[in-house]
């Protein structure tokens, strides 16, 4: 089974990075751009085969190392 | 005085760490691999400056749940003088012992100077020999020194005391221009500015030996 996190940072936590690709995008004449914000994607590949275990142990994962919860935001798909 | 100074790979400032203990305390710091489980009984442990695991995933993230972590958070919460320099401040962040997350500078680039800081609080065993309000000069060197927290917990921290230094001047976007925290029990301090740098007038300055000979004296 495949995991795909999406890890991003929380509302109203300042993204400098986010900021730099609108400005960017703005400077290379891409209009209507209102906000970027950026984020990690993470591929996990999982041997487990029951998708209610997989989700509370790649919940965990994230809540343990692959997301900060101070600052970020994560979400989970299992394929 | 006993130290220990904790490496990992990527730690570029155990060194430096080193040589300002030993002049200052007298006694070779031991220096302690992060895949230990286990090291002697010391006073006081000092988490240095670098790009541990090159900052993978998140400065600190990896480190931070390295073996050696677990010994120290079990001594940090057991009341162990415990300082966390730049990374060593993001590791502290990452294992929840200190509060808030370090993130990239507001202005994106990496900043690298002598900062302008005032003492907040003289009442910590790190900054018990500086005057209260005084202003101190040590340098930063860091990418990810961008202090945050949500309001609530900034509020606890600046009503309880806990704010141990404050930059003069925005230089990274901390939040409230925070440059080092002590938790509740003021035993952990971590902070981005680097005293280690600052301990004799041949290195720019001494206002970093300060906060090494506070600990001394508390330490007896």
């Amino acid at each position: 089974m495949k995991a795909r996190i999406h890890v991003t940072l929380k509302n109203g936590v300042l993204d400098p990075q986010g900021k730099a690709i609108e400005h960017a995008l703005s400077n290379m004449g891409f209009g209507g751009v209102d906000e970027a914000r950026q984020g990690k994607y993470i591929e996990l590949d999982l041997a487990e085969t029951d998708r209610t275990k997989a989700e509370a142990s790649v919940d965990e994962m994230c809540r343990k190392l692959i997301a900060n919860t101070v600052i970020e935001n994560y979400s989970i798909e299992l394929e | 005085m006993k130290s220990a100074v904790i490496v990992f790979p990527g730690s570029n400032c155990d060194r430096d760490m080193a040589v300002a203990l030993e002049k200052i305390t007298g006694t070779k710091p031991l220096m302690v691999w992060h895949q230990e489980y286990d090291f002697d009984t010391v006073d006081f442990i000092a988490l240095p400056g670098g790009f541990s695991y090159g900052d993978y995933l998140r400065c600190g993230a990896m480190s931070a749940r390295s073996h050696i972590m677990k010994e120290i958070v079990k001594r940090a919460n057991a009341g162990v003088p415990t300082f966390g320099v730049c990374n060593g401040f993001q590791i502290l962040t990452e294992t929840g012992v200190l509060p808030g997350a370090l993130m990239r500078n507001a202005g994106l680039h990496f900043v690298c100077k002598d900062v302008e800081m005032t003492v907040e609080n003289t009442g910590t065993m790190f900054t018990s020999g500086y005057k209260a309000g005084e202003t101190i000069t040590i340098p930063v060197a860091h990418h990810d020194g961008n202090y945050f927290a949500d309001d609530e917990t900034l509020d606890r921290l600046e009503g309880e005391g806990h704010v141990a230094f404050k930059y003069t001047s925005d230089i990274n976007g901390a939040q409230r221009r925070i440059a080092g925290v002590v938790n509740a029990k003021g035993n952990v301090l971590g902070m981005m500015p680097h005293p280690e740098r600052m301990i004799e007038p041949a290195l720019g300055g001494s206002d970093g030996r300060v906060l090494f000979e506070s600990v001394m004296n508390r330490l007896g």
